[in-house]
């Protein structure tokens, strides 16, 4: 291009610039470029980088936004709550247990069709107190009416918040969006990411409008007022609406989001890596696509035809698209950065939801095996995919396999 | 599968709270002295622990436990074959706290059925407020003073087992007088009881009613919305802000009136009603500020109007009202209708007066109008008095 004549500020405002930002960080750029009205933000690791970076933004003039810091979780995203019903476009966040002490506000969130879009920086639930990555922190909210997501990159962590502001603030779905962002590996590393113009965003993105749930003088509505059993059934059928809708939704913004800013995500709903051939795939959410691709890439250096499913959006979750991709192999194996202690097969959530998936595909459903691996912020490493695909490949073979296993536990 | 029976009683939230599940227990533990099943219940959704609030009690009584499962098979009996009054205001028909429109008080109950209302007033006055129905049913009024009491404590004036003496005599098949008897003696111990039971059995009568007859005043029917014809966000449309209305004699406008929930009036959430004399109100404010309901209107004149619609009868205004006789509570039973107080006074004042003062007449005196409880031996003075015009039936 021959915009390198242009003064630096200029070239800012109308060229789209790279810069080596963490996972936090990027969905900090995010915000600013969604000109976000109302943020809350109380610290806990790794969530506490996002508000770090966006207080800066704040401070140096770059963002203009209420910046408020409540005096815990549970304030901070019944704070959000308010001001997104009262037509803000908000931002919030947290992790592990601040994520569990805001249950009360997550639960209401999605029948008061908040569209508020959170970032959870992964980490394990207390107790032991831990840093580390987990996935059991959002994924307790599966069964509420929220959209969930996992990326695995910074890239990706920019985009998908700019996707989900889109997608949540349709008139369509209007409930809240979570992106998990896998602590440490995503929210602390920096990588290069492109950020988009300004006025790309602006044809992206419109304007929230609240419309006849506006909570406004104007516009005198009460909400959320007590009811009976002959009200219940019918909000949660509204809900159940949603999801009815949400992925036809999120394939319209994706491919929107393709022809504004040029960048292709194919699939939303998940990443198929080197499947083409692949006799067994492995499966599972977030930065463990890393190691997984690298091992990926060794094993077929020996001849084994392994491939990834890297899942991104896990609410809604787009089973009849993920059965019809995975019944294509010979084993599938599913990687689960979570537990879920007593389940059908003793499996861990994401497992437990494949197989669900695939169960209609009676005739043509290959075995599905199902891994714990990674708690706690342990790598997931490319001797363990290895070991995984070992194991699903045995299984393609026809050698019965434990339905789940756990993977670089001291044994 | 054996005989299925189910009684209702309709009471008022907290002040007959304990009552009514006496009366269900005793109707449950009663008939299993004839060796059948049952068993008793309230409401679920009536959230009972509110002043006033008409509210259910039921008690299910079986031949054999298949008969029982098949009344148990449902929320609440949809039709009974006994419908208990405990308050005579009720029979002006009852809301449920989700409001879908004013409701017969014989409304779940069978055609044949009998209503028994515990009331001093006679059958043919209470039909004056009872609506009127297709099907026939019988109505008998068991003669007492309304037995009130507090959430926490309870008014022992025989109320519970004259009420098993009156079903014992409405229904014979459900239980017997034996078997009401057997269990006061044996439960509640108590030889007084045993005879309130008997004489309630022996003075109660019910007489039939015919199809049409009784009150022709309206009722409002409300059609629950589909799921996608409701709003979104569990919201509903708020409230205006109101405003000035019209003074009938002047026809100027002032005064204010705050808009009102359309869809939740409160006529039968009330057993007393304030009445105001606009002549001796001084314009104080008390009254408008400690309504918890806001139910008073600002007159054009700057006094202040109980609104009907929206008046529970708690009576604080009464309580706080500093001028003696301007507010005064009275039985929500010698009312009908629920017109403006203020139009009427507008309309003629001297006949407002007169009435007026014919009105409080007729008001208990204000420790008596408590429908709770206000002071440490008050039930012990009131339940002689209730005993006596019970006996004399």
């Amino acid at each position: 291009m021959t915009t390198t004549a242009l003064p630096l500020e200029e070239k800012k405002k109308t060229c789209e610039q790279e810069a080596l930002i963490t996972g936090a960080e990027a969905i900090a750029v995010a915000c600013k470029l969604a000109n976000v009205d109302v943020i809350t933000a109380y610290p806990i690791r790794p969530y506490d980088t996002v508000m770090q970076y966006i207080s800066q933004l704040v401070a140096d003039g770059e963002m203009d936004c209420e910046f408020i810091v409540a005096e815990g979780e549970h304030s901070q995203f019944e704070i959000v709550k308010h001001a997104s019903a009262c037509g803000a476009r908000v931002f919030c966040g947290s992790s592990g247990v601040g994520w569990m002490y805001a249950m009360e506000c997550l639960t209401v969130s999605p029948a008061l069709r908040v569209p508020m879009v959170c970032m959870v920086g992964n980490r394990a639930l207390d107790d032991p107190g831990a840093f580390g990555v987990e996935h059991n922190d959002a994924l307790a909210v599966r069964d509420l009416g929220w959209l969930l997501n996992w990326v695995d990159n910074g890239q990706e962590a920019l985009d998908t918040a700019l996707i989900a502001y889109r997608v949540a603030e349709d008139r369509r779905i209007f409930v809240p969006i979570a992106i998990s962002c896998d602590g440490a590996f995503l929210t602390h590393s920096q990588a290069l990411v492109k950020i988009p113009t300004q006025e790309q965003v602006k044809k992206f993105l419109p304007r929230y409008d609240r419309g006849d749930l506006l909570l406004h003088p104007d516009n005198v509505i009460s909400v959320a007022p007590q009811a009976n059993e002959d009200w219940v059934m019918e909000i949660r059928r509204q809900n159940f609406a949603v999801t009815e809708r949400a992925c036809e939704v999120i394939r319209e913004v994706y491919a929107d989001f393709e022809r504004i800013f040029g960048r292709k995500y194919g699939n939303p709903f998940f990443e198929e890596y080197m499947t083409g051939d692949a006799e067994v795939v492995l499966l599972g959410m977030g930065t463990m696509s890393t190691s997984a691709k690298v091992a990926v890439r060794k094993l077929r250096a020996e001849g084994k035809k392994v491939g990834f499913v890297r899942l991104r959006w896990f609410r809604p979750f787009a089973g009849k698209e993920i059965a019809n991709c995975l019944e294509r192999f010979r084993a599938v194996g599913v990687i689960d950065r979570d537990f879920s202690f007593g389940s059908p097969d003793l499996s861990g959530v994401v497992a437990t939801e494949v197989r669900s998936a695939m169960y209609n595909n009676a005739s043509t459903r290959p075995p599905v095996l199902g891994f714990i691996c990674g708690l706690g912020g342990r790598e997931v490493t490319v001797p363990d995919v290895k070991e995984m695909t070992d194991i699903i490949f045995q299984a393609a073979n026809g050698k019965a396999q434990p339905l789940t296993q756990w993977i670089g536990l001291r044994g | 599968m054996g005989q299925l029976f189910a009684v209702e009683i309709i009471y008022r939230g907290v002040f007959q709270k304990t009552l009514a599940k006496n009366i269900t227990r005793g109707i449950v533990l009663a008939a299993h002295n004839e060796g059948k099943l049952g068993i008793s219940f309230g409401r679920y959704g009536d959230s009972p622990e509110r002043n006033g609030i008409p509210a259910k009690g039921f008690a299910i009584v079986a031949g054999d436990e298949q008969a029982l499962e098949a009344g148990m098979a449902q929320y609440e009996p949809k039709a009974v074959d006994v419908t208990v009054v405990l308050d005579d205001t009720l029979c002006k028909g009852t809301e449920s706290w989700a409001w879908y429109g004013l409701r017969p008080v014989h409304a779940a109950l069978k055609p044949g059925g009998t209503l028994v209302v515990v009331s001093q007033l006679d059958a043919p006055t209470l039909l004056k407020v009872i609506h009127k129905r297709n099907e026939s049913y019988k109505l008998g009024v068991l003669k007492g003073v309304t037995s009130f009491s507090g959430m926490w404590i309870y008014k022992d004036d025989h109320t519970d087992v004259r009420v098993l003496g009156a079903i014992a005599k409405a229904l014979p098949q459900l239980l017997g007088l034996k078997a009401v008897e057997q269990f006061i003696s044996e439960k509640l111990e108590s030889t007084l009881k045993v005879m309130s039971a008997h004489s309630a059995f022996e003075r109660f009568s019910a007489a039939e009613v015919k199809p049409g007859q009784g009150s022709a005043d309206p009722l409002e029917h409300y059609t629950l919305p589909r799921w996608h014809e409701m709003r979104l966000g569990v919201s509903i449309k708020g409230q205006p802000q109101g405003g000035t209305f019209e003074d009938p004699i002047t026809k100027e406008h002032g005064g204010f009136r705050p808009a009102r929930n359309e869809r939740f009036k409160k006529y039968s959430t009330r057993s007393f009603r304030p009445v105001v004399n606009f002549k001796t109100c001084t314009k104080c404010t008390l009254c408008w500020l400690n309504c918890p309901d806001g139910s008073f209107d600002v007159t054009p004149d700057g006094t202040y109007n109980a609104n009907l619609e929206s008046c529970c009868g708690c009576g604080i205004c009464e309580a706080v009202c500093p001028v003696e006789d301007c507010i005064t509570m009275v039985n929500e039973s010698h009312f009908h209708g629920n017109d403006s107080q203020w139009v009427n006074f507008k309309k003629d004042q001297d006949a407002y007066l007169k009435w007026l003062e014919k009105t409080i007449e007729t008001a208990e005196p204000f420790e008596q109008r408590s429908q709770g409880f206000r002071y440490r031996g008050q039930y012990q003075e009131q339940i002689p008095a209730a005993l006596e015009i019970a006996k004399k039936g």
